[in-house]
């Protein structure tokens, strides 16, 4: 190709220094203005919910298929082990006793299920699938397939297994992102149940490996909390409606001020595995009871 | 234009794969940065432009879904691209060893300022911990959907290499 022919074909091409000048001011504009303003890209958000989300609904659902069938493989060796010493277990064991402990489980889950539903009844709810997670591995956020078309408001809140999963806190036409309570950066106000103590429950990427969240500032001067109590969403929080079971205390110490109190606790909600989950669409200001 | 085509789509499709399918995949709640290994082979197979638009395009759709902020991911991705595009003269492309070695230099160097900014100055100062649990799996985990993924892309890009130069030929 001669240089003539070549110089009239060419078109015109914007050196990469320049592109990538005009491109970091687009950014830096976006930022500052996402930023100051609590405006979150609309149509940005919208065109990317239409055209993203469908693939995700579907990857989702094969990729949660997969997962399943790779633990089943994974689980697959170990059974056929194990397979052999249940065997011989199996024949030892008396009919009457599985059945006794199957029925004790069972009115065991069953009280659970009536006590849950009735403690969360009044609120309106909405069922919504798990879609995608958040791209790297310092958060814990993930997005929900419903959105502002189903009355899906930011702060609202996310419930599973009847226990909290944490609040929406974005929203766009046909999907959510929701802040898990177990997110490094979230914070809970919450409550012993039996004492009515305040406390503040705070996510930790250290303890989730564990399945934990921290507790802490938690004023027990009568000493009455014990491991295994219940803590709940607090009256006082701002964004969390009250009454939510959060989990159970498993670890509990004095603080080092000798005045406040802080540990582990084992939430309710199986986090690893969550892929259905519940909004409450009642917002904490709209209560009055 | 076939090749922007294909380009756009294989961000894309990496984006669903990162927040789906290897999230689904992942070992001990670990999986691998994907955008990264795109951004990086783009940035070296291709040169700065096509890895900065890389880089600019999988930051946005991260900075959409999961950012406070509107174009934070896409400016650190963007610069990724056009960083490593400076080493596409320099090196060969069919050497898969410089390309692992600058996906494995960059994941850590990104965690690592990931964490100082938002761990350390929240008062997370366990580094080790993190270090061991979060920064050096990601790493080998990245690095081995690297030497997958890599090869892929190579093959795709000198394919697209044979057409233009066919092109070329016969338009002359």
């Amino acid at each position: 190709m001669s240089p003539v022919v070549k110089k009239q074909k060419e078109n015109f091409k914007m050196p990469s220094k320049y592109v990538l000048l005009i491109l970091t001011s687009l950014c830096v504009v976006l930022m500052v203005v996402t930023f100051m303003t609590n405006y979150m890209g609309g149509p940005l958000q919208k065109i990317a919910g239409y055209v993203v989300v469908p693939f995700q609904e579907g990857i989702s659902e094969v990729g949660a298929y997969l997962s399943k069938k790779s633990d089943d493989l994974l689980q697959l060796r170990d059974v056929l082990k194990e397979n052999e010493s249940l065997k011989q277990q199996v024949a030892d064991l008396t009919n009457e006793n599985i059945h006794l402990q199957q029925q004790i489980y069972d009115l065991e889950n069953l009280q659970n299920l009536l006590e849950l539903d009735a403690e969360y009844a009044d609120y309106e709810k909405t069922g919504a699938r798990i879609i995608s997670k958040d791209s790297g591995n310092w958060y814990s956020g993930f997005v929900i397939n419903k959105g502002s078309n189903d009355g899906i408001q930011v702060d609202m809140n996310v419930i599973a297994d009847g226990g909290l999963v944490g609040r929406v806190t974005k929203v766009s036409d046909n999907w959510s992102k929701v802040l898990s309570i177990i997110d490094d950066t979230s914070n809970v106000s919450g409550m012993i149940l039996s004492t009515n103590d305040n406390l503040i429950v705070s996510g930790s990427l250290e303890k989730m490996a564990d399945n934990r969240i921290t507790f802490s500032q938690l004023l027990d001067s009568a000493g009455l909390v014990r491991i295994g109590d219940k803590i709940v969403t607090s009256d006082i929080s701002s964004k969390y409606l009250p009454g939510i079971l959060i989990g159970y205390v498993t670890e509990i110490h004095m603080d080092a001020n000798n005045l406040s109190k802080s540990g582990l606790l084992s939430p309710v909600v199986d986090f690893e595995h969550l892929s259905e989950v519940l909004v409450i669409l009642e917002l904490k200001q709209n209560v009055t009871e | 234009m076939a090749r922007n085509i294909v380009t756009a789509f294989i961000t894309f499709i990496c984006f669903l794969l990162q927040t789906t399918v290897f999230k689904a995949l992942s070992f001990g709640g670990i999986s691998p940065n994907l955008p990264i290994i795109i951004t990086v082979s783009y940035g070296f197979m291709r040169g700065k432009k096509t890895g900065l638009y890389v880089g600019f395009f999988s930051g946005l759709l991260m900075d959409i879904f999961f950012g406070e902020v509107i174009g934070l991911y896409a400016l650190l991705y963007m610069y990724i691209g056009f960083a490593i595009g400076f080493l596409h003269e320099l090196f060969f492309k069919e050497d898969i060893k410089l390309p692992i070695l600058l996906v494995a230099a960059i994941d850590f160097g990104y965690n690592f300022i990931f964490y100082c900014l938002l761990f350390l100055l929240r008062g997370r100062f366990r580094l080790p911990y993190y270090f061991l649990n979060v920064m050096i799996p990601e790493l080998v985990y990245t690095v081995i959907i690297t030497v997958l993924l890599y090869p892929l892309l190579f093959l795709i890009n000198r394919k697209f290499d044979q057409i233009e130069k066919r092109s070329a030929k016969k338009f002359v």
